[in-house]
């Protein structure tokens, strides 16, 4: 099982297209990611469109990342505009080409997903969308419908019109809007969604309901069973530590620190990153550069995998090995330390990074006599997590 | 005593003929897990030989539950089939199954989980994506390495399995009445909640560890729990200090989103229900022997 990812959180256009596969009302649109192409799709919409920026991050209309085209020539012209702007941080690297809504007289919120707390799903649903729904629920909350929805039993036209009731839709729109709730709630389900989000559901002028924008996040746990959406995966996006992490089925995520991590659980491995930011303090404000967990039961090859990559993150100057062996043998992880060390020096690589390493419990003791005849001049044992922390950060802070 | 788990229990395993389930199966009766079957219907009537102990295959849970008076299954079930394995764990009514299964899709956890309360929670689910929970010297009922520590008057509950191994061993000399992994999945059965509600009860318990991580509110609300309900002394660690906002961190749960989910708002609601809160397992560790020492 490739581990490490959890939430794939999509496009706008990705999303539009999964709401238009399970009946969501949408306006038409294509992506693109060359101005040249504006103008085609433009012409495809009937000479009139509006160029969408596609960013995963909100507040891109404000930012004048959505803007109106009269004509393909303006498309082209508005796509150039957004292409390669930044958002907040995000490069735009697509736009999508999309049609020009009727009037819209209203703008609703709908959505549905987990909610942690009661262990259950949750539709939401408001008649002041179009705006930021954090905001909503903190200063009019009464404005936000929670339903809660028994996963077991789903959404029924029956269940939707309860939801729709709650929310105080208006009566002309009420009927429509729950038929939204029933194909948005398929959409949910079908895609092993975590969340499925229309904002706004647009009221427009001749009386439809459409789903103008809004935001889907996959369950990455499922793709056993949706083969399709490693396909939505924005694979240019990630880190290329992060990806290269990813194709050796490694849980790595990159940080900004100066001292690489490897340990065995998500937990120990968070607690190690807080460990090894405490020691920094005393050592100049060296930071952990990375969480990486190779997981229960990990071999001497995952373990030679996982240092391969901390080892070419220039950013790295040591590096803190620290396991607890449950599952994990520790004379395995000694092996594949001292593997990782041989096959990078047979590559010609020089390595130069120290390694501080830290190993307790299941054969810990012949873990420890591994590196100690293995005897490598980069390699040093610390037996406490503490101890080994500190180690870390002062020879990262000394690099 | 201890919770939820004693030697009395009677364990069967739900996946126990794949290579995981032999493992581990192999490693629990070495701890003195009373383990009285398997379940596999392709296998059933088949008995599987571990070290001169012949577990017998039974096609489903309800039939090892008739023929051996099973009240604990251990779930090693693959992703893609644990939500069935759950369901039919709940529909026999076993008393405790405990779901190590890492990988659940989320859809999957949720339907089972509202199956078992549709159903009256008779099952209670532990996990799913937990390392179980054992009675050191009693038994032992999922991957908890068995030798870490021994029978003592500490409970803990933890929703990380590493962290577990780690408390377990920095406090090894004074020994655990019982240690529950929760796990770090978005939708769990069992919660910090019902492990503090089970030791306040235990009067094998004296004293309780906590350990918490980033992402959701479940350390919060037991922080209310704590201070309305729970006269022993907790102690409490939460792991993910310095996780920057958006990052999953491995647990697909482990997600600070906003201020929501920090480690410490988390720390600071435990404190303020009294718990005292270590920086790191070691200190955690020490705090603990204190509050033993009285």
């Amino acid at each position: 099982m490739e581990k490490g990812r959890t939430r794939v959180d999509l496009f706008e256009y990705q999303a539009r297209d999964l709401f238009a596969k399970h009946g969501v009302p949408v306006l038409a649109g294509e992506v693109i990611d060359t101005p040249e192409a504006a103008r085609e799709a433009t012409e495809r919409l009937g000479g009139r469109s509006v160029v969408k920026a596609q960013v995963k991050v909100g507040g891109r209309g404000k930012a004048g990342g959505v803007k109106l085209a009269a004509t393909p020539d303006e498309a082209v012209a508005r796509a150039t505009d957004i292409l390669g702007m930044d958002i907040k941080g995000h490069t735009v690297h697509k736009v999508m080409i999309a049609e020009t809504a009727p009037e819209i007289l209203e703008e609703y919120y709908v959505s549905y997903l987990l909610d942690r707390t009661n262990r259950t799903f949750l539709a939401m649903a408001s008649v002041a969308g179009g705006m930021d729904i954090e905001e909503v629920a903190a200063t009019t909350p009464e404005k936000l419908a929670k339903v809660p929805v028994d996963a077991n039993e789903g959404v029924t036209i029956e269940k939707a019109r309860e939801i729709v009731a709650q929310a105080k839709f208006p009566a002309e729109v009420a009927e429509k809007v729950a038929e939204v709730m029933v194909t948005l709630w398929k959409t949910f389900v079908a895609e092993d969604a975590l969340l499925v989000e229309v904002n706004p559901l647009a009221k427009v002028a001749n009386g439809d309901v459409i789903a103008l924008d809004g935001k889907v996040s996959l369950d990455a746990n499922a793709e056993f069973r949706q083969p399709e959406h490693e396909a939505l995966e924005d694979k240019a996006a990630a880190n290329p530590l992060e990806a290269a992490a990813k194709a050796k089925g490694l849980n790595y995520v990159k940080l900004d620190g100066q001292v690489g991590i490897i340990g065995n659980g998500a937990g120990l491995v968070m607690s190690t990153l807080d460990v090894v930011a405490y020691a920094g303090e005393n050592h100049g404000g060296v930071k952990p550069a990375n969480f990486l967990d190779i997981g229960g039961g990990a071999s001497a090859e995952v373990m030679a995998n996982g240092l391969e990559i901390i080892l070419g993150d220039p950013d790295v100057k040591s590096v803190f090995v620290n396991v607890f062996g449950g599952i994990t043998a520790c004379d395995e992880v000694a092996k594949g330390i001292v593997q990782a060390l041989e096959l990078l020096k047979n590559k010609g690589e020089d390595v130069t990074k120290p390694l501080v390493v830290r190993l307790d419990g299941n054969n810990a003791e012949l873990g420890r006599k591994i590196l100690s005849d293995a005897n490598h001049p980069l390699v040093q044992r610390v037996d406490t997590m503490d101890g080994a922390a500190d180690k870390a950060a002062e020879l990262a802070a000394a690099k | 005593m201890a919770i939820f788990l004693t030697k009395d229990s009677k364990v069967i395993v739900q996946g126990m003929t794949g290579a995981t389930g032999m493992k581990h199966t192999k490693l629990m009766l070495g701890d003195g897990t009373n383990i009285v079957g398997g379940v596999n219907p392709r296998k059933a009537g088949t008995e599987v030989d571990f070290d001169g102990t012949a577990v017998p295959v039974f096609g489903s849970v309800a039939e090892a539950m008739e023929k051996t008076g099973a009240d604990v299954t251990v779930v090693f079930v693959p992703p893609a089939f644990a939500k069935a394995a759950v369901v039919e764990a709940i529909d026999a009514e076993i008393g405790l199954a405990v779901v190590i299964t890492e990988g659940i899709a989320v859809h999957d956890s949720a339907a089972f989980w509202a199956y078992a309360k549709s159903k009256g929670n008779k099952t209670r689910i532990i996990g799913p994506n937990c390392p179980g929970l054992i009675t050191p010297g009693q038994s032992n009922a999922g991957i908890i390495p068995g030798d870490i520590t021994k029978p003592g008057r500490i409970g803990l509950v933890s929703k990380s399995g590493t962290l577990t191994y780690q408390m377990m061993y920095e406090l090894r000399d004074i020994g655990f009445s019982s240690a529950v992994g929760i796990g770090g999945d978005p939708v769990i059965g069992t919660t910090h909640i019902d492990a503090l509600a089970a030791f306040e009860a235990d009067p094998d318990t004296d004293l309780i560890v906590m350990i918490g991580e980033i992402g959701g509110d479940a350390e919060e609300r037991a922080a209310d729990f704590i201070k309305a309900n729970v006269t022993k002394p907790v102690v409490g660690y939460v792991a993910g200090f310095t996780a920057p906002e958006g990052k999953t961190m491995g647990h697909a749960g482990a997600i600070v989103s906003g201020s929501s989910g920090t480690a410490q708002a988390k720390k600071e609601a435990l404190e303020a229900a009294g718990v005292k809160v270590g920086k790191t397992p070691s200190e955690t560790a020490l705090l603990a022997r204190a509050a033993l020492a009285g």
